[in-house]
């Protein structure tokens, strides 16, 4: 019997692949009776045959393999590619799990060098810039890969590049990205290429700074950078002298007698670095105002704020209302401890305020900011600057708002119920109670009222300890 | 580029050349949004290789090589000598995204001298990446090397925005730091690494963005007098007790300001390099430390065959191994057969019985391990039996870095 023949586009004519081997399985030629041609014009191959033909499904994996095999120049990468189908439609549908079959092998050597290629060009490729009279950016690429793998190649491009213009030439297509759309063109040459980039010596310059003399391994280096990449790569220019002039480097670094120190001995400012810590309320306070929130979105950090030496509320964490404007309990809590210090009999004007956790945690409903309870983890972070700002507030009394400032000021998980009244924070005397905002949450108006009066008696305790301990401010003086 | 900054780079690359990790593997895949730039794969690009065999992967520079610090091993220690320049925040960056552009660099490694204070010194990094993430959208790759002095908060930023942060551990054992680094101190170094640890395990249970690549260090060969069991049992704790993502051997770089405190040699790059192979062995081939070790003599490890050959030949009763049958453990203990190969077999074998020829597509080193495998039509003379084999398999050996 004649063999059928099938022409395929020079390259890697997947879809005509695809479309050949669903008429062949559908006419049932076995792959020994089939012979495989490449052409720059093929004629169509039977093609409303093919397409009345039905498709057939493959594992993703046997899909995969043949995808990534038909990439590669081997002629034999079609007729390898349809034998494994028919071996997979005829009863072997776990063939690749047979690794070391010779089929399966074979491909797998073919997939390995295309892998290999994609790597590669990945790696080895360099851009250079574009003058262009509009001042936009443009980066133009000419690279010569082993095999047909330049639409393979695309997606790591865009993916990279993506807010870049580019176009990439190879001698067997192109590819052109405008930040939003990819053209895959015609072959170009290595013409296409700027003259010169502004930062090719520059880096020519780093390879050079970044290699070791003392380590010299060129083998090393050519097996996995082979001379083949080197006419395209800028650095490259620089191997031979680097490789000569080597030996005599190394010799010069032993041979050199030991150098003595030029250099009077920097006691002051090595002295000075234990003292890196912030020195004050004010330092402190710009580091935290500079710092990134653990956790996305908040606005800025909440600082503390109220006089030295007084009674020093801490609560949770800042919310809507305090993120937007940058003070602590101005909200809806911040009320309703305001009355509540009132009637307790303690001038707000004269309590420090602050959180455990500088930043606002929320989650987006709509156009509404849902406050989000800080995790143990987040806490801890912010807890190194609580104690920092305590120790610089000097506080007669530190009183802990609720779980996640005991949290913050213990160390530990403290249950409210159980620890609530007279404690001590590291060192200083302190107080544990409910946070304000757990009285708004309250949902039975009786529990509310309830709830209320506790907080006022925690609070008239609260007044009474302060009065209690003497200021440690005015002590020191 | 002009003169003055690329004069920069020639000093601060220069200086930073001894460490030895570059590598820029095991980010979460990232690509770059509408306007950015960058991307990460998962797997790492090597965009070039030096003479030196070494893969040029991140731009790998010090902010700057002032430092007051005073570690005898380190060549920007504050009583040498060399040339010294420091970079400006914008510099770096600006480095960073010119050269990525370009496609020479998968992204930074930053490491610094201490200028200052060790606070100071991480904020100016701190600032770098946080440009490079903010102002320019890049979502290539970050390493920082931090600084295990700088107070806690620092680190806890720096995660935000790096892909690995890690703290070179340079010398694996107390005495030795303190002869030869005296403002470190190894406690420090273990607590910052500890507390790294519990930082990345914290993040990621509660799912916030810390460092997701983990941590990795540094330990430098032949600089003191430590043994390889020594060294490698060390290693060992670190992956336990740390989590360690990498831990790496850099030999030990004579170079023109050496302190006096030092040998002056060419560095032990083979040691090296059979170190780097019993890593692999720790971190994949279930082997212990002192397993490793005891292939060698007095706690060295054998410098002309690779360390599981070695291990092989000193118990040669638990071979030859059948291919059909032996467990996972096992096989992975076959000189020659790695981890990959190992997997083919244990999947083919359901299927089939596989012969020598078999074994021969799977693997590359056929020959190394005919001895230690029993195939369905091959069965070697017993290992014991055989006295040449360490010669017969090592006289044509190439020096290979993977197996």
């Amino acid at each position: 019997m004649q063999p059928v023949q099938v022409i395929l586009h020079e390259g890697a004519d997947v879809q005509g692949f695809r479309r050949a081997a669903r008429s062949l399985i559908a006419r049932r030629i076995a792959p020994p009776d089939v012979s495989w041609t490449c052409a720059q014009m093929p004629e169509l191959f039977a093609n409303d045959e093919a397409e009345a033909a039905r498709p057939f499904t493959l594992p993703r994996a046997v899909a995969e393999l043949i995808d990534q095999a038909l990439c590669h120049r081997d002629p034999d990468r079609y007729s390898l590619a349809y034998t494994l189908i028919w071996r997979v439609l005829h009863g072997e549908r776990a063939v690749l799990e047979v690794q070391s079959d010779p089929l399966v092998h074979r491909l797998e050597v073919l997939r390995k060098a295309i892998g290999r290629d994609l790597h590669k060009m990945h790696a080895f490729l360099r851009f250079r810039q574009l003058a262009r009279a509009d001042g936009q950016e443009q980066f133009i690429a000419w690279f010569e890969p082993d095999h047909y793998i330049v639409e393979a190649t695309a997606g790591f491009f865009v993916d990279r590049f993506r807010g870049l213009i580019w176009s990439i030439f190879t001698p067997v297509g192109s590819l052109h990205w405008d930040r939003e759309n990819l053209i895959i063109g015609p072959p170009g040459s290595k013409a296409d290429l700027p003259e010169s980039d502004s930062f090719e010596a520059g880096w020519t310059q780093y390879y050079e700074s970044t290699f070791n003399p003392a380590r010299l391994n060129p083998d090393l280096m050519r097996k996995e950078m082979p001379m083949k990449y080197w006419r395209n790569l800028p650095e490259a220019k620089s191997i031979a002298r680097l490789i000569e002039a080597a030996p005599a480097r190394v010799e010069e670094m032993i041979q050199q007698e030991m150098a003595v120190s030029a250099k009077r001995n920097p006691e002051k400012a090595v002295a000075e670095m234990a003292n890196q810590n912030p020195q004050s309320l004010e330092a402190l306070n710009r580091i935290i105002a500079a710092a990134e929130p653990l956790v996305p979105g908040a606005t800025r950090a909440v600082l503390g704020e109220g006089p030295i030496g007084a009674i020093a509320f801490v609560g949770e964490q800042p919310g809507d209302q305090e993120d937007l404007q940058g003070r602590p309990f101005i909200g809806p809590a911040g009320q309703l401890l305001d009355a509540a210090l009132e009637k307790s009999g303690i001038d707000r004007r004269r309590v420090y305020v602050t959180n455990a956790v500088k930043h606002f945690k929320f989650e987006q409903r709509g156009k509404r900011r849902i406050h989000q309870k800080p995790t143990a983890g987040e806490v801890k972070h912010y807890r190194w600057w609580l104690m920092k700002e305590l120790t610089f507030v000097k506080p007669r009394l530190v009183v802990a708002l609720g779980a996640t400032a005991a949290l913050a000021l213990t160390g530990k998980a403290v249950s409210i119920a159980q620890a609530r009244g007279r404690t001590q924070f590291e060192d200083f005397p302190g107080f544990i109670t409910v946070h304000p905002s757990y009285l708004l949450r309250l949902p039975d108006e009786a529990a509310k009222r309830a709830a209320y009066t506790a907080f006022l008696a925690d609070l008239k305790q609260i007044a009474r300890l302060a009065q209690a301990e003497p200021a440690k401010a005015a002590a020191a003086e | 580029m002009d003169a003055a900054l690329v004069t920069k780079l020639r000093i601060l690359a220069d200086a930073a050349k001894y460490d030895a990790s570059c590598a820029s593997s095991g980010a979460p895949k990232r690509s770059a949004g509408k306007d950015g730039l960058g991307s990460t794969t998962g797997a790492g690009i090597c965009h070039a290789y030096t003479p030196d065999g070494r893969c040029v992967s991140l731009l790998k520079i010090l902010l700057t090589n002032f430092c007051l610090f005073d570690c005898a091993y380190c060549i920007n220690r504050r009583s040498s000598n060399v040339k010294r320049a420091r970079f400006t925040v914008e510099e770096v960056v600006t480095l960073t995204v010119e050269f990525y552009k370009r496609n020479y660099i998968e992204g930074l490694f930053l490491s610094s001298g201490i200028i200052r204070s060790p606070d100071y010194t991480m904020e100016q990094m701190l600032r770098v990446a946080k440009a490079l993430r903010q102002d320019h959208g890049f979502a290539g790759y970050i390493h920082l090397k931090s600084i295990p002095e700088a107070n806690p908060w620092l680190i806890e930023q720096a995660g935000l925005f790096a892909d690995r942060l890690s703290i070179n551990l340079e010398l694996p054992t107390v005495a030795s730091l303190e002869r030869l680094a005296p403002e470190k101190h190894a406690p420090a170094i273990a607590a910052a690494m500890g507390q790294m640890h519990e930082r990345i395990i914290e993040a990621k249970a509660e799912r916030r963005r810390f460092s997701p690549t983990g941590q990795s260090t540094q330990i430098i060969v032949g600089a003191d007098e430590t043994t390889d069991g020594s060294l490698l049992t060390t290693t060992a704790a670190l992956y336990k007790n740390f989590s360690l993502r990498r831990v790496y051997f850099s030999a030990f770089s004579p170079h023109a300001e050496a302190s006096s405190a030092l040998p002056v040699k060419a560095p032990p790059l083979q040691r090296e390099n059979r170190l780097y192979q019993a890593d692999w062995l720790l971190r994949y081939y279930g082997f212990s430390a002192e397993e490793i070790a005891s292939g060698g003599e007095d706690g060295m490890l054998d410098l002309e065959i690779d360390p599981k050959f070695a291990w092989a030949l000193k118990n040669r009763d638990r071979f030859p191994v059948d291919v059909n049958t032996a467990d996972r453990e096992m096989l992975l203990r076959v000189p020659g057969l790695g981890k990959r190969a190992v997997d083919k077999i244990i999947v083919g074998r359901r299927h089939t019985r596989l012969r020598l020829d078999d074994i021969g597509r799977l693997t590359t080193g056929l020959k190394r391990i005919r001895p230690f495998l029993i195939t369905a039509d091959h069965r070697p003379v017993r290992l014991t039996d055989r006295l040449d084999l360490r010669t017969q398999i090592t006289a044509p050996q190439r020096q290979m870095r993977l197996f």
